[in-house]
């Protein structure tokens, strides 16, 4: 008999037990943002832009990557919590961060009522219903014009500065901050939650739900749970943005929103936590560079681009990546 | 009561001819879903095609109607074809999301290549000389041409329902739908099958589109701007069904005309509460089964 010199656990447990970790490579989004803030200073307004839309996307991805709902209807939570900090502020509740919070939680009411109905059915009919949702949602904010302004917009909305010190500025300084500050509290949430016996169970669902409801898992319960985060966060995307433009128009709400963060989340990798990281600003910086030299056509280029995408890296670009890390290991 | 009267055969007929071109742009949409379970978003792109296609026929080379309504039809149906062989086949057995990222893609490619071609402004459909003006029944005139949609497109379902219940095609058609692998063991070509009816559902699409560029205006933006209400048509008819969406059709079109007309401060909101209260009670539409 010989004896055990080293106690060490098999591979895969290994890798398990350290997914939580966080790795070195996890804050590299942060310092480009950070960095980005001091080299381009004159391009604020898109990179808030694109913050914006990193959390909207975020949130996509917890109900969409993890949870597998295939969703077309995401904007309702977007734009219902755009016009919440939108109206609120133009009744005088002009406080950044309260309209923040009451804009996550009346997405998240809608997502719990939405999601208790909705997400009993799968498939198409779900897909349809999210999109039919979110088209009925935009269609009563264009006619209540006595509320959101129809299709006017919402105007004159004013913010204070946020916890009385930081006043928006022209050169959107503050704007970028608080979205990137924000962002960076939505992505701490998020990676607890994904990483989280809920997270874990999310996937499951994902993977073969008949299994988990052989095992007992509350498996209509959770969903509408992480329904509901996901529909609080993007309500706080879309509050960011009614505050940091001041504006609110019906495109919030809009079928156009709904089907770009899904593709921008595709396009980065979904159910991966960092597509929405990879995915958004690529898709945004292409379509601002693209429509910049190619007014008229530069849909185009984004086309052939989704198309590449859908035939060639079926796991979007961090599918890519992985895969030519793990060729250059080989060698 | 006579004004009551009045609007309520206005709403139907309008209903009938909006109806008719919205089962006919769907029904390809349908079968292509059920058939191959396809999410086709890009369905619409195809009828943009066929309109184009027409409008430029006769406003430009001054080809008669009927045969540019025949051209639409081929150039969508070419295209559909020469688009199954080349890239949609490639995507049968992938995600919904893959689907859906490719079909988002090629409406991007259709809405600027139409933008690029004929500019961001609407064509506008200039029926012939013999469908212009009223068409007299004996209570009441009505348009021409909407007089020339109804009858058409009942034309044309007929035609359908036909060849789909008594032709060895539909048979084909109707055993893919039921049972694909089942139908790829007794001997049938499914994969030549899913190219034909992929190019037939393109070719009608491309046909409604040209017929009904004076109901649904033929702008580059058409694909994105109409598919909430292809969309709809199907998943209330439920797919792979050709009787379902004509229901649906029916239903939607009269219900959108006669909300618009009666209680216009709503919009379509109704129209989506409808949606969703049938998809609620029937999930697999109102002739769709579970699979």
């Amino acid at each position: 008999m010989t004896a055990v010199t080293e106690v060490s656990a098999p591979p895969a447990i290994r890798e398990l037990s350290r997914r939580h970790r966080l790795r070195i490579a996890e804050l590299l989004p942060w310092l480009i943002a950070v960095a980005c803030f001091f080299v381009f200073p004159d391009y604020l307004a898109l990179g808030t832009q694109i913050l914006i839309s990193t959390l909207f996307a975020l949130s996509l991805d917890l109900i969409l990557g993890y949870g597998g709902v295939v969703t077309l209807g995401q904007a309702a939570f977007f734009g219902v919590g755009a016009y919440t900090a939108g109206i609120l502020a133009v009744h005088g509740w002009t406080e950044p961060l309260t309209g923040l919070v009451a804009a996550g939680l009346v997405a998240a009411v809608l997502g719990m009522v939405t999601g208790v109905i909705l997400l009993r059915t799968e498939g198409l009919t779900l897909l349809m219903l999210t999109l039919v949702v979110a088209a009925m949602i935009a269609e009563g904010a264009n006619k209540a014009g006595a509320w959101t302004g129809g299709a006017d917009g919402l105007q004159g909305i004013t913010i204070s500065p946020i916890l009385g010190l930081f006043r928006f500025d022209l050169f959107r300084r503050t704007s970028y901050v608080y979205a990137l500050v924000v962002l960076f509290l939505a992505w701490i949430a998020v990676r607890a939650i994904v990483h989280s016996p809920f997270g874990r169970s999310l996937t499951g669902i994902r993977e073969n739900v008949t299994r988990m409801h052989a095992i007992g898992s509350p498996v209509l319960g959770r969903l509408v749970t992480a329904y509901a985060i996901a529909g609080a966060l993007s309500g706080v995307a879309g509050a960011l943005l009614a505050q940091t433009e001041q504006f609110v128009s019906l495109e919030v709400l809009s079928f156009g929103r709904s089907g770009t963060v899904v593709i921008m989340l595709i396009l980065g990798g979904a159910g991966r936590l960092y597509g929405a990281f990879v995915g958004v600003p690529l898709y945004m910086l292409a379509q601002d560079q693209l429509a910049e030299q190619f007014p008229i056509y530069w849909s185009s280029g984004i086309g052939f681009l989704l198309i590449a995408v859908a035939l060639g890296a079926r796991g979007g670009v961090l599918d890519l990546w992985d895969g030519a890390v793990k060729r250059l290991r080989r060698r | 009561m006579d004004a009551a009267l009045d609007s309520a055969v206005s709403i139907a007929f309008h209903g009938l001819a909006f109806a008719m071109v919205l089962y006919i742009v769907s029904v390809g949409l349908s079968i292509t879903m059920g058939l191959m379970g396809f999410v086709n978003l890009a369905h619409g792109a195809f009828a943009a095609v066929g309109g184009y296609v027409a409008i430029t026929l006769m406003n430009q080379a001054q080809v008669p109607f009927p045969l540019s309504l025949l051209a639409a039809a081929m150039v969508g149906g070419v295209l559909g074809m020469v688009l199954e062989r080349t890239l949609y086949r490639q995507l049968y057995g992938s995600t919904e999301l893959n689907q859906v990222l490719f079909t988002i893609g090629l409406i991007f490619i259709a809405t600027a290549a139409a933008r690029w071609i004929w500019g961001p402004l609407s064509q506008p459909l200039r029926p012939p000389s013999y469908l212009q003006g009223e068409f007299d029944l004996w209570f009441r005139s009505f348009p021409a041409y909407r007089s020339f949609l109804i009858v058409a497109g009942a034309v044309l379902v007929t035609l359908l329902w036909l060849g789909l219940e008594r032709t060895r095609f539909g048979a084909q058609v109707r055993a893919a739908v039921d049972n694909r692998r089942m139908a790829q063991s007794v001997g049938i070509n499914t994969s030549r099958l899913f190219t034909l009816t992929f190019a037939l559902g393109s070719a009608l699409a491309a046909l409604g589109g040209a017929l009904g560029a004076d109901i649904l205006a033929l702008d580059p933006d058409y694909a994105l701007e109409h598919l909430v209400y292809f969309l709809i048509v199907v998943a209330v008819g439920g797919l792979g069904s050709i009787k379902g969406p004509f229901i649906a059709a029916l239903a939607l079109g009269t219900a959108d005309i006669g909300f618009k007309y009666l209680l216009p401060q709503f919009g379509a909101f109704f129209i989506y509460a409808m949606t969703l209260a049938v998809l609620l009670w029937r999930p697999h539409g109102l002739f769709g089964r579970a699979r």
